[in-house]
């Protein structure tokens, strides 16, 4: 196996882009993250697309070759391949392309996620959201993708790992970082009462405990460790990238104040990387939900089970606290446009790993790590990435 | 949802069908082929069980930002439920004044409409979970 | 051979208006207005219930209080007036409800409000001539009035399930007989959300005309007379008809009381006898002789002779709820609410 290195990084903004099409923003993420790396594009001989539902929000399957071919991959024959897997379908694309480098059957790849969801109404986004649940045995009896996180931070607060205030401390969190990157759908920093006072979406979660909806893509370009500086002096290692799985419905769990394929993909993640929790400087978390953000400052281990809450509280997961949680604004503040995030997560690291990442940059960081959802913990990769 | 996909699910929608492992006797609902536990040891072995339809909402939500099909009811209680044989289950809460519930609270499972196919279409029922009277 | 009732249950859903609260909404006194019709609230189907899952929770009930396997049930029939489906029958639903499929036969039945006894008097015939082995018959409805009506402060829901067989019966029915002619007191076309009705038309000529000759005819032909009965059950589309039946047949308004819901559900049409008697035998103990007539406009009656037998003590009675204890458990609706459960809000 190769090392792998990251060597361009490119995204749009996120937010309602209502001039841009699922093509306009992929490709415009694709060629700033060719940029970036200094190529002209005959050099790329794979590429890897995360989005989970193109299918439903405008109506486009063959995602892979719609991307190549706008991308003017498609008259070199370069193999494009869609990756889903519903939240996580970015943070997946990037480690099939991480393989395909590391076990030498590709050199240069480039992965996008993208995803454009304003095409459609809110309530059709909604069901599209549910679809990543099991949809015969929860969304069916009504339950929606916001209510199954309520009923995991009902449970959190009840089991007292988290308190409601604390949860609602993480999207304070975001929207203060969120508001540092030019890039985020919302750059605005809340106060606390922002967050409890907003209108329900799903009780406990109100309107500021959810991600947006948002349309965006994201890029970046893979080579070889051992070839990178030939294209930038700037690379920035992949030291691992874990995947796992648990049960499609969240009712078949065990244990729901936790995920335990975040855990798991974690545990594997600082194995490979030969390193531990505590040298994490900067983390990118799936705080889709803020409950989900509290969860995986603890599944991380960045922070004990029942201190995650009061840490994010005081301020621990700011720029300059313990650990920067969420620099670019997380999925809250910067957006989430559903395939694009496991993408943009990596970009924010290598952004911070390259010390590129302005007003918000974390110094100094050494290692940096992704985390990117599917479902209600169904799905969970973890990246880590190390500054060389 | 067409009438066959929800048709093929009846025993566990009306009946809270699931299946018990033959090998190591845990239960599971909705039914599935394979024990996640024995797997192979598990083939041909998993039995058509019967789960009690009473039990304890183990966690809730009161939904008010609704589905399309659910928007003239919200907002409305959503639970998981772990039935007196320890299986999580997930329902909508009904016939409760949504202040009242709460975790622990005693239930009872209901048939009612889960969902119509518009004015004209298939009506489909399924369980739903009530207050224990 | 003797054939009764082995078992029953009953239902009722949980929210209830008042007629006051009607009246408000239309400029009627409706305190006034359910004081006439001895009505003081009437029950309100959820918005996810219909005859249905009414008659699955009845049938539930029933199946709750007796060990018969549900695989030995040979018919279903389900009563009622407002079957969800103008074509699919309801009863199949009910049937894997309580797992008593295939091996059955099941149909709807549909006489206003009295297709639910209809259904007992099937099952009857079926279990006697020794065609199936234990029957169940269903009488429920989730009835419409149209807003502002003077149906809307009586029409309601519930209904209950009766399983007739002939072994282990709690209570032998001695006799039935009906009394139908065609009498359009009440009507609703396929495909009219709400009925219509002939005002002062549905009293003489049609209930008590129907309900007095079959419940004349059952006293003559049993040689009994009214004191010979305990309990004494009447349709009840308001409390006041059925008590002006009674004190005209020569039945005392204690022998009434037990079996008359109106005043505390309104009128669940199919339901009404069969929770009527429901709630009879809630409380009735062996020997208690009970007197049942149903009316269904259109328009026919089938009275009912009924002796409680001393299987009622060993009866498993407390594995469902009573009659009583659905009285005592309900939320009150608003008008608002009862719009919006009744899907009645429709913003043009």
């Amino acid at each position: 196996m190769r090392d792998v290195a990251i060597i361009g990084i490119g995204t749009t903004k996120f937010g309602e882009i209502w001039d841009a099409s699922f093509r306009d923003l992929g490709i415009e993420a694709g060629l700033k993250a060719m940029h970036d790396a200094n190529l002209t594009g005959s050099e790329v001989d794979g590429m890897f697309i995360g989005n989970m539902s193109s299918g439903r929000f405008i109506n486009q399957h063959h995602i892979g070759a719609l991307i190549a071919d706008y991308a003017g991959m498609a008259s070199r024959n370069v193999p494009a391949t869609r990756i889903e897997a519903a939240g996580a379908s970015g943070g997946i694309a990037f480690r099939q392309a991480v393989m395909a480098v590391a076990s030498g059957m590709n050199d240069i790849v480039i992965v996008g996620g993208a995803e454009k969801m304003t095409d459609v109404t809110d309530e059709a986004t909604n069901s599209i959201l549910d679809s990543a649940t099991d949809q015969q045995w929860e969304a069916t009896m009504g339950v929606t993708f916001a209510s199954l996180n309520a009923m995991i931070a009902r449970r959190c607060i009840h089991e007292k790992i988290v308190t409601r205030e604390e949860m609602a401390s993480m999207a304070v969190n975001s929207h203060a970082h969120g508001a540092l990157n030019p890039d985020a759908q919302f750059r605005k920093a809340i106060d606390l009462n922002t967050v409890l006072k907003a209108s329900m979406v799903a009780d406990p979660l109100g309107m500021f405990d959810c991600a947006p909806i948002s349309d965006g893509a994201s890029a970046v370009v893979l080579c070889p460790l051992d070839m990178a500086k030939k294209y930038t002096d700037r690379p920035v290692k992949v030291a691992s990238s874990a995947q796992a799985s648990d049960t499609l419905a969240l009712f078949q769990r065990k244990n729901i104040t936790t995920f335990d394929a975040t855990v798991a993909a974690a545990k594997q993640a600082y194995s490979l990387a030969k390193i531990e929790a505590k040298d994490i400087a900067v983390a990118e978390v799936h705080d889709h939900f803020t409950i989900e953000g509290i969860l995986a400052l603890q599944d991380l281990g960045l922070f004990k089970r029942g201190e995650a809450g009061k840490a994010v509280m005081d301020g621990q997961v700011m720029v300059g606290g313990k650990v920067a949680v969420n620099t670019s604004g997380g999925l809250k503040a910067r957006g989430h446009p559903i395939g694009a995030t496991g993408v943009a997560q990596i970009v924010e690291i290598t952004k911070q790993l390259r010390g590129d990442a302005d007003k918000r940059q974390v110094p100094n960081a050494k290692y940096g790590l992704a985390q990117n959802v599917g479902g209600t913990g169904s799905a969970v990769v973890v990246s880590i990435m190390e500054a060389i | 949802m067409s009438v066959a996909r929800h048709w093929r699910e009846t025993p566990g929608r009306y009946n809270l069908i699931g299946v018990k492992c033959g090998n190591c006797g845990k239960v599971f609902f909705p039914k599935r082929t394979l024990c996640p536990e024995c797997r192979r040891s598990s083939m041909g072995k998993m039995n058509a069980y019967k789960l009690k339809a009473e039990g304890t909402v183990f966690t809730y939500s009161i939904i008010h930002d609704a589905p399309a099909e659910n928007n003239s009811i919200k907002p409305y209680a959503v639970a998981m439920i772990l039935t007196d044989d320890d299986v999580l289950i997930t329902g909508q809460l009904v016939d409760v004044e949504l202040e009242k519930v709460e975790i622990g609270m005693p239930v009872r499972a209901v048939l009612r409409k889960m969902s119509e196919d518009g004015e004209t279409g298939v009506i489909n029922y399924g369980y739903k979970f009530a207050p224990k009277n | 051979m003797d054939v009764g009732i082995v078992s029953y249950g009953s239902y009722v859903p949980r929210y209830r208006i008042t007629p006051a609260e009607i009246g408000r909404i239309w400029g009627i006194d409706g305190t006034a207005m359910g004081k006439g019709l001895f009505i003081n609230m009437k029950s309100v189907p959820s918005p996810d219930e219909d005859v249905i899952t009414i008659a699955t929770e009845a049938a539930r009930n029933m199946m709750s209080r007796c060990s018969v396997d549900p695989q030995e049930i040979g018919a279903i029939y389900v009563g009622s007036e407002s079957h969800p489906y103008a074509v699919k029958p309801s009863g199949t639903i009910v049937a894997e409800a309580i797992c008593a499929t295939p091996n059955l036969t099941v149909a709807d039945l549909e006489f206003a409000c009295k297709a639910g006894t209809a259904g007992i008097q099937i099952c009857m015939g079926l279990v006697g001539s020794k065609m199936i082995e234990y029957g169940v018959a269903i009488g429920a409805d989730t009835s419409q009035g149209a807003p502002g009506d003077a149906l809307e402060y009586s029409a309601s829901a519930g209904g209950a399930a009766y399983l007739i067989g002939s072994k282990d019966i709690i209570a032998k029915i001695n006799r039935t007989l009906s009394y139908t002619t065609d009498t359009p007191d009440f009507w609703r076309r396929e495909g009219s959300p709400y009925p219509k009705h002939g005002g002062r038309f549905t009293g003489e000529p049609a209930y008590f005309k129907h309900i007095g000759s079959a419940a004349r005819m059952m006293l003559s032909e049993m040689n009994t007379e009214p004191s010979d009965y305990n309990y004494a059950v009447f349709h009840q589309p308001n409390g006041k008809f059925p008590m002006r039946m009674a004190k005209e047949l020569g039945f005392s308004d204690e022998q009434v009381n037990d079996g008359l819901l109106t005043p505390h559900i309104g009128n669940t049409y199919s339901g009404a006898v069969p929770l009527g008697l429901a709630a009879v035998l809630d409380v009735s103990k062996p020997g208690d002789r009970i007197f049942a007539v149903a009316y269904g406009s259109g328009a026919g009656s089938d009275a009912f002779d009924i002796t409680v037998t001393d299987n009622m003590k060993k009866y498993k009675r407390s594995a469902a709820p009573t009659v009583a204890e659905r009285l005592k458990d309900t939320i009150h609706l608003d008008y608002g609410r009862y719009a919006k459960f009744k899907g009645k809000i429709v913003m043009g």
